[in-house]
């Protein structure tokens, strides 16, 4: 079936393409200038950074060979030949494992804890007072800014070496980033049950207890269990600062160049990490269905 | 006031049983999972040797140490700390930068809609999350021992450990992707690159310059920490104050990463409603 396409006069589409033409060539300087932008700042962050090519290329070799090298026992054979060599402290590197996951899982439940105290105070519409609010909000931000390693360096001094440090800087660190996502599910809640249960006569708790938590613990959880995983991935770098889980013994293979080492505790790893996605993934689309996983 | 009378419930008890007489089951099943959580809990506290004595003996000196933090002051080196926060601003920028780039490609193979065959795809996203599992300390780790100390490390271990989250996230951008515009191109008779460029690109690409925006914020963070290991920046400036007791040098330096951080943040999001307009970032 042919179908007639009506062409405008001449005229008419002169101008339209006139326009057409320089509302494309505004887009495009516009987009050439940001490039433009773009690319200097990268050069001053390059001279920034000291960025030398050079060596790059002349020492790239070794990145390649640093894997090479890690995956090379010290008689020379590859480390799949012999996983009883390679794996040789097994024993003392799981028990550092199970530490640093006790770390996160204790650093977590108590940032979960405080945040979970803390967060109503945080919410514009639950929270009791704009001061109150104002506070709360800067601390959150205070403990979510500050690495948590940086917490470590200091608790490690405060505290003593130890997992005990690494479990505090945890435990701070997940109380600010917790406590935000929180006080924006809340903020995001449905006010109407509240306001069913104030008219009952009930207090600020019970209107908390019963209106909002409802409605926001299963997103409480899935972010909980989030965290928990970013958190084990936190914890296995604490010892890098004396405070404690295996991030000590990496440290010590990689700055001692027991190459096989490195490559069996960074395998562990990743297999622990990757176990604890997964469980957590599970358990979360277990918990809650799919749609509150993000 | 009069009392209402209670209603009554049989023929509901009798209509819904699952309502009101929930199998014993489900209704342990919450307390017999919080009494485990805590017994984990305390059983990690045993573990891992906190003890009241030495809580109350270390918020002790933490309160020492507060104190003695205030007011914040660099003393005579101010300057160095200034390039030192340069230095980490740049490793954040051009580390993020180089991994975006290096990942967009890798991006299209962990695909769906791109790359249809598991067999391409599967090896892709493993190789991508055992990337991202490892630190980024730990990259900055390596490459220490690759090009030697310095913020030059710091930009190579932010454009590793970024590589595999971005390659995560463009391809999940893509696999979001609307297919329409793709069939549209076609159906106008565009090879496989035109659909690329022009059916998928402008969708996929004010997204990804989002999350690229949103992981220089954050990396400013990181970068701040990789000093810490040797890798350049302000952390190495934080982490020799802090092993000397400098503190009111150190209280400076983590006022000056909060300004930085903020910031950067105000920037960032200016930029991000400028790009993709006022609509939240996934």
């Amino acid at each position: 079936m042919a179908t007639a396409v009506s062409i405008l006069p001449a005229q008419q589409l002169a101008t339209l393409e006139d326009a057409y033409r320089k509302s494309v060539a505004r887009k495009r300087l516009k987009a050439a200038l940001a490039t433009a932008a773009f690319c200097a700042v990268l050069v001053i962050a390059a001279f920034g950074a000291e960025v030398n090519l050079r060596t790059l290329f002349t020492y790239f070799g070794n990145f390649v060979s640093y894997f090479d090298r890690i995956l090379t026992l010290d008689s020379g054979a590859r480390v799949w030949t012999d996983p009883a060599e390679w794996f040789w402290g097994w024993h003392k590197w799981l028990k550092m494992l199970g530490e640093t996951i006790l770390i996160s899982y204790v650093g977590t439940l108590t940032g979960a804890v405080l945040a979970f105290a803390l967060n109503f105070f945080a919410a514009q519409n639950t929270s009791p007072g704009p001061w109150v609010r104002f506070t709360i909000r800067r601390l959150l931000e205070f403990a979510r800014t500050v690495p948590g390693i940086v917490f470590a360096l200091i608790f490690v001094i405060a505290f003593g070496l130890g997992p005990m440090a690494g479990v505090l800087a945890i435990a701070i660190h997940t109380t600010g980033a917790l406590g935000k996502l929180f006080a924006e599910i809340v903020e995001n809640a449905d006010m109407k049950p509240v306001e069913g249960i104030r008219s009952t006569g009930a207090s600020w708790l019970s209107c908390m207890r019963f209106a909002v938590l409802p409605q926001v613990s299963a997103g409480y959880a899935s972010y909980a269990l989030l965290r928990f995983e970013i958190n084990v991935r936190e914890a296995s770098v604490m010892g890098f600062v004396g405070a404690g889980g295996i991030g000590q013994e990496l440290v010590v293979a990689i700055r001692k160049f027991y190459y096989s080492d490195v490559s069996a505790i960074l395998i562990t790893i990743i297999v622990t990490v990757f176990i604890i996605d997964i469980s957590t993934g599970w358990l979360r689309g277990r918990l809650f269905g799919k749609e509150t996983r993000r | 006031m009069s009392q209402m009378p209670r209603p009554d419930t049989t023929e509901l008890r009798a209509k819904y049983p699952g309502v009101f007489e929930r199998p014993a089951s489900a209704r342990l099943a919450m307390p017999a999972m919080i009494a485990a959580a805590l017994a984990i809990f305390v059983f990690g506290l045993v573990d891992l040797d906190f003890s009241p004595s030495r809580l109350i003996a270390g918020l002790g000196q933490l309160g020492w140490i507060t104190m003695l933090m205030l007011p914040p002051n660099p003393g005579s080196s101010f300057p160095l700390y200034m390039q030192a926060l340069g230095e980490t601003l740049s490793i954040a920028v051009l580390g993020t930068t180089l991994a975006a780039v290096l990942a967009l490609p890798v991006s299209l193979l962990a695909a769906r809609n791109i790359i249809p065959s598991n067999l391409i795809r599967f090896p892709v996203r493993r190789f991508l999350d055992s990337i991202r599992g490892v630190d980024t300390l730990i990259w900055a780790l390596v490459w220490i021992n690759v090009v030697g100390l310095g913020p030059f490390a710091g930009v190579l271990a932010i454009m590793v450990s970024d590589f595999g989250a971005f390659g995560k996230l463009f391809s999940e951008a893509i696999e979001a992707a609307d297919r329409k515009q793709v069939e549209g191109i076609r159906a106008s008779g565009g090879n496989a690159l035109h659909e690329i460029r022009f059916g998928l690109l402008p969708q996929v690409l004010p997204v990804i310059a989002g999350q690229v925006l949103y992981f220089i914020e954050s990396n400013t963070r990181s970068a701040t920490i990789i000093g810490i290991v040797g890798a350049g920046g302000i952390g190495l400036q934080l982490a020799e104050q802090i092993r000397v007791l400098e503190w009111q040098k150190v209280s400076f330096l983590i006022l000056m990463i909060l300004i930085a951080v903020a910031a950067i943040d105000f920037i960032s999001s200016k930029l991000r409603f400028a790009i993709i307009g006022q609509r939240a970032v996934v």
